[in-house]
């Protein structure tokens, strides 16, 4: 017997209370639904394994991040160990209405937060019926 | 810690709209108005009978003051005594200019207690018209309905070019050029071919590969050459990428073409680039991939993405 794993989704403003964060832009957009989240500092990685409609946690702050994140489909992008980006990241970003927010977590503990309420990496175990 | 505060430039649609638009775009101009001779007495009547809460109030085309509902609930409590609205209206009043942007009305109905501000000509100063919230609430929700509706024209008539254009054989050719070393444009190009096959309402696996294929190609200009060509050609059933260079060209390819080798520099690593994936993340978006380059001379890069294969996969999950 196939068990299901635990699937959960969450909307922004509840991601953003679990990470701490403060948004830097996009407020109007929090409502919006998660249900997978990718970590990494490195872009290509982002860009090769990424679901479309993920929520990207990084430590990476240049606008090369918005571009990654439009181009990959990513709903928000949070930016951990409390390093909030330049002005024109944000203002690109606002462009392209993609959220921001900044944690003063650390990479580590932002996954274990967001794996804890049922986050996964990939929603395909949704396809995995019980 | 520089966690930026609240008054980061946000730039909503709405936000750009009450920057553009101007304080007559928005104001009302068939006004009722009253002369400061009538009595306190008649303006219930005559607020009631136009549906309005408050006027202007006007001496010989001169605005001289603001009479509102608040006004006359006020005459009333103080006992209803017979007057005129001169003695009773509001003089101290700000004005607004018909030519300042609606972000100006916005600010002084806000710092004022009236619900609504006049509106003069900058010249003469005769009342133009006169503008409430829920004027500016009207024309911003109004102006948003427009452009979505242009929005929505563009893409129904973009989605059908290709029904529209008779031919055996129909594509349409778009080309990017991308400057080298400008990392603040570097994923312009791309980010307008993105927008351009979702208006063309290719499938949303095929745009995603595109996308992706042609950031990665972009960057790859961006990093390492003075800059290059991406040019593509959307067909029904398939889209191609040329993305061409003029060098330094790849010396091996075949060891470029594997995962994690890189020659970039540590710069272009701190921009999550550089990582030795970019070949090998174009390659796993297009269904067929051709690269020739000669040292010194450039590089030329072709990739082709198969619209019915994409779908396939995308059904496959």
């Amino acid at each position: 017997m196939m068990t299901k794993k635990l699937k959960n989704k969450m909307n922004l403003a509840h991601i953003k209370d679990v990470l701490e964060a403060e948004v830097l832009c996009g407020n109007d957009y929090l409502d919006k639904e998660i249900k997978m989240v990718y970590a990494s500092d490195l872009m290509s990685d982002v860009l090769s394994f990424v679901k479309s409609g993920s929520f990207l946690l990084t430590g990476l702050t240049n606008s090369q991040v918005i571009r990654t994140a439009e181009m990959a489909e990513i709903v928000a992008v949070c930016f951990v160990n409390g390093k909030a980006p330049q002005p024109d990241t944000i203002n690109l970003a606002a462009e392209k209405k993609i959220p921001l927010m900044v944690t003063k977590s650390f990479m580590y503990e932002c996954c274990g937060r967001l794996h804890e309420k049922g986050l996964s990496g990939d929603d395909d175990s949704e396809k995995i019926q019980p | 810690m520089m966690i930026p505060k609240k008054s980061n430039p946000e730039f909503t649609k709405v936000q750009e709209l009450v920057y553009k638009l101007q304080v007559r775009d928005a104001m009302t101009k068939n006004l009722i108005t009253t002369d400061p001779g009538t009595l306190m007495g008649e303006l219930r009547e005559i607020l009631r009978f136009n549906r309005i809460s408050g006027t202007p109030v006007i001496k010989e085309d001169r605005l001289v003051g603001l009479i509102s509902i608040e006004d006359f609930i006020k005459w009333l409590a103080e006992g209803g005594k017979k007057c005129t609205i001169k003695d009773r209206m509001s003089t101290d009043i700000k004005v607004l200019y018909e030519d300042e942007p609606l972000i100006h009305a916005v600010s002084k109905l806000e710092q004022t207690d009236f619900g609504r501000l006049p509106v003069v000509g900058r010249k003469n100063r005769r009342l133009r018209g006169i503008i409430t919230k829920g004027d500016i609430i009207e024309t911003l929700l109004h102006k948003l309905e427009i452009d979505y509706h242009d929005e929505e024209i563009h893409r129904y008539r973009a989605s059908h070019i290709f029904e529209d254009i008779i031919g055996d054989k129909v594509a349409l050719t778009v080309q990017s050029y991308v400057k080298g070393k400008d990392f603040n444009l570097a994923g312009e190009a791309s980010s307008g071919l993105k927008k351009t096959l979702e208006r063309l309402g290719m499938h949303p696996l095929v745009v995603r590969k595109a996308a992706i294929a042609s950031y990665e190609a972009e960057m790859n200009l961006v990093i390492y050459t003075d800059g290059g060509t991406i040019t593509v050609a959307v067909q029904l059933d398939k889209i191609r990428i040329d993305v061409k260079d003029n060098g330094p060209g790849i010396a091996d390819i075949q060891k470029a073409m594997e995962p994690g080798y890189s020659t970039a520099p540590h710069w272009v690593r701190e921009l999550g680039f550089g990582a030795g994936m970019g070949l090998v993340n174009i390659k796993k978006c297009s269904d067929k991939m051709d690269i020739t380059s000669k040292v010194g001379k450039g590089t030329h890069l072709k990739l082709r993405i198969d619209v019915k294969n994409t779908q396939r996969q995308s059904n496959a999950g």
